[in-house]
Order: structure tokens, then sequence, then C-alpha cells
């Protein structure tokens, strides 16, 4: 395998579902002769699954064969949940997590004040329904926060947009 | 790798990742290039991201003292995520400022290894809150004025300080929404809330002043916010007294604070674990 399709297997630490690629955060995998030079990027500030991130790339290309692996960090542009792909968000819905929605997008002045709950346009994952209540803007992990379904009554999980 | 489930990706051995905190981390700007570019005041880098990274720090740790005490679990969950995105930006930024000195000092030494004097942040980060109320005034004024500073530093000189400010932006903005919302529930709740945010606000506004060191623009902005968030609140705007200058001076309470952050660090130097 080449370099590029070993860091592709490597799985998100706290969404075991997805791999970090399809999470956006594999920003670059360059490879030169057996050395390896790949390129990540935080979620959020304070994730505290970079280290095992990092470590998780380099694990998965030393077994694979290759001699020096360099993890680097690039902090711009920062993420957004605009970069998880189509297989990454198809496979958080499978697991009961409701994919983000398009990222806000930044007008001109300052940034403004939401002071009612987000948009109620997250579809239940478990049954479909198309209207959805926020719970909570915070959840398990910096990325996600909780809502419930009013039509099957169930609480869930939604990636939120940043 | 893959895992059967998260306790297996935690037990496992084989690399050098830690769950637990301590010291001894990595560099969270561990390959961003260290170097800082030519026309890039050094000094003033390192003033800038140092302020900034205390101020983050110490929120951080009043945050992380409500964790346990909140009225409701998705409150534990909120201030627990905000206390942790004000962490990683502390390290980032208290990285940075080790980087821009020149000395030789990274994040633990100037989160760890510093007294009280040398600590940069605002006082409106460093006193104890009296209830819920408080800390939600607090942390409204924190976030409203924090953002609408990270908003303008995107544009910073510095490359690594514009990067962590336009992620930074991100984060605050749900920041401020929360403790917004929260402002408005309790100001427009039942008599017992509302008076109980009016004391609040009241308590919080004599340490606005120093936050904008004279810079009119942040200041104009940042009270269009509050003014937003106050008259849905029904909460009337406090009168704000002038400030003493900014970072100048300390409560007694960044001593407690430090006292209770450093501890372990300095009983057990280098330690990690």
């Amino acid at each position: 395998m080449n370099a590029q399709a070993v860091v592709g297997t490597v799985t998100d630490p706290e969404l075991p579902m997805v791999t970090l690629a399809e999470l956006g955060i594999v920003r670059e995998v360059r490879q030169d002769g057996d050395g390896v030079v790949v390129t990540i990027t935080p979620t959020y500030s304070g994730c505290p699954a970079m280290e095992s991130i990092r470590a998780d790339i380099a694990t998965a290309l030393r077994r694979a064969g290759f001699g020096t692996v360099e993890v680097r960090t690039v902090l711009a542009p920062a993420w957004t949940t605009d970069w998880i792909s189509e297989s990454g968000r198809r496979k958080l819905a499978e697991a009961g997590i409701a994919p983000p929605g398009a990222a806000p997008r930044r007008g001109a002045g300052p940034i403004p004040l939401t002071l009612t709950p987000r948009s109620s346009a997250v579809h239940c994952p478990r049954c479909g329904a198309a209207e959805t209540e926020a719970v909570a803007a915070f959840g398990a992990t910096a990325c996600r926060e909780l809502r419930r379904c009013p039509a099957c009554r169930e609480p869930f999980e939604h990636m939120k947009e940043i | 790798m893959a895992f059967d489930d998260a306790y297996g990706a935690l037990t496992d051995h084989d690399d050098d990742a830690r769950w637990a905190y301590g010291t001894g981390f990595t560099d969270p700007l561990h390959g961003v290039p260290a170097e800082i570019p030519d026309g890039v005041d050094r000094a003033g880098l390192f003033a800038r991201c140092l302020a900034l990274g205390d101020d983050a720090l110490i929120m951080s740790h009043r945050l992380q003292q409500w964790v346990t005490r909140a009225p409701e679990l998705e409150d534990e969950l909120a201030l627990a995520n905000i206390g942790l995105d004000l962490l990683g930006q502390a390290r980032l930024l208290l990285t940075r400022a080790g980087e821009a000195e020149g000395a030789g000092r990274d994040e633990d030494d100037l989160a760890y290894r510093r007294e009280p004097h040398e600590f940069r942040n605002v006082r409106l980060a460093e006193v104890a809150d009296a209830d819920f109320a408080h800390l939600v005034a607090r942390l409204l004024v924190f976030a409203t004025w924090r953002l609408a500073l990270f908003d303008r530093l995107t544009a910073d000189p510095d490359p690594v300080l514009a990067a962590i400010a336009a992620k930074g932006v991100k984060e605050i903005t749900y920041h401020r929404d929360y403790a917004a919302q929260w402002v408005v529930r309790l100001g427009d709740g039942t008599e017992l809330s509302h008076e109980r945010m009016v004391a609040a606000m009241t308590a919080v506004a004599p340490l606005i002043d120093e936050l904008f060191d004279g810079d009119a623009g942040l200041r104009a902005e940042c009270d269009a916010v509050l003014a937003q968030v106050l008259t849905a609140a029904t909460v009337p705007a406090p009168p704000i007294p002038a400030g003493s200058g900014r970072r100048d001076e300390h409560t007694a309470a960044l001593t407690e604070i430090l006292a209770e952050m450093q501890q372990l660090a300095r009983a057990v130097p280098g330690g990690s674990w």
C-alpha cells in the first residue's frame, strides 16, 4: 500500500466509525522513498485526541514498513465541518450521529449573536423526521451537540457546523 | 489502527499517546514552523500571546471548578467543553509566547512556573463566581470581548497568532451564544432569577473597562452586543466605572487559583502522569 492508502485506514479515536481522512483532518500525505510527511489539522483548539491521532498515524505507517515518519500540524485554514466527506457523513448517520449541515458563512461586519437555539433543520438519524429540537449546544466531545426528536422521542447527537 | 471500542484505544501502549492530564505533553504547535517572521516585533508578540494565553488559562480553570456544580447535566457538558476550548487556546498561545520570547520557556514553564505578579490576565478571568448568574454574566462579557478581539487578530502580522485567532473565533462564537442565552433565560425569568442576574451584571461591571485598553472601536462593538443581550434579558445596563488600566493588578483570587493549579507540577518537577 502507498502511504496515502495506509493513512486512509486510520480511524478517529473518538469517532471510530470514520477515518481521519473522511473527517478532513488529514490535509496532506507526502511520500518520498520510504519516508512520509503527513500534515494534519486539529478540529478544535483543545481537542485532546490530537496526540493520539499523531501516534496512530505514525504507528500505522511504521507497521506498513515506512522508515521515517513525520506528522506535522497546520492551523490555517482552520478546520471546518464542510471538509467531512460524503462517505464520512453517511457513516456518522449510520452510527446515529446526525451529520453537520453547511458551515455558517460569515458576512461583513461583526459576528452575529444567536439568542435562540440554532436551526431545527437537522433530520433525526433514527426515524428520519425532518424537524428536531436542540437540547444543548455541547455534547460528549467538542464537535457534537445534543438534540431530541419529537416524532420518535429519542435523543441523538449532531455534529455541529463550524 | 482500529479498536473494538474506545477503551481498547486507551489501553494501547504501542505509542506515546497520553490521555491523562499532567506536564510534559507534546508541544501543541508540533510541526508548525517555530520561527518568527522578519518584521514581527518579538517583544510585542510575546506580550500579546502571553496576555491572551493567561486570560484563557485562568478562565478555563474557573470554568473547570463549575464541573459537578452546574444546575443541569447539559451545563456540565457545556462548561467543560468551553473550558477545554480555552485550555487548548492557552496551550497554543503560551507555546507561541515562548517561541517569541526566545528564552527556551515552553507552555509548562509559563503555566506552572510563574508567580502571580507575572501573570497578565485580566481580573475578569480570575474572580470567583458568587452564583451561576455571576458565572454567565462573566462568561458573556469575556466571550464577547475575546470574540471581537480574536476577529481583529486574524489579521495579526504573525501568521501563527492569526491562525490561532481564526480557529478561536469559531469556538468563541458558541461560547458567547451559550452565555447570552443563559443571561436572557435568567434575566427574563422569574422575579428571583431576574434579581440575581441584575446583581451579577452589577458585580461584573467594574471589571469591564480594563478589557479595552482605550480601543474605542473594540469597545463600541462589544457595547452593542451586550446591549442587545441585556435588552432581551430585561436587565438594565449597569454603569461601568472607569478602570485603572489593563493587566496591572490582580485580586487575591489569582494567588488561590495558582496555588491549586500549580501545586502538583511544582511538587513533582518534570513529572508526567
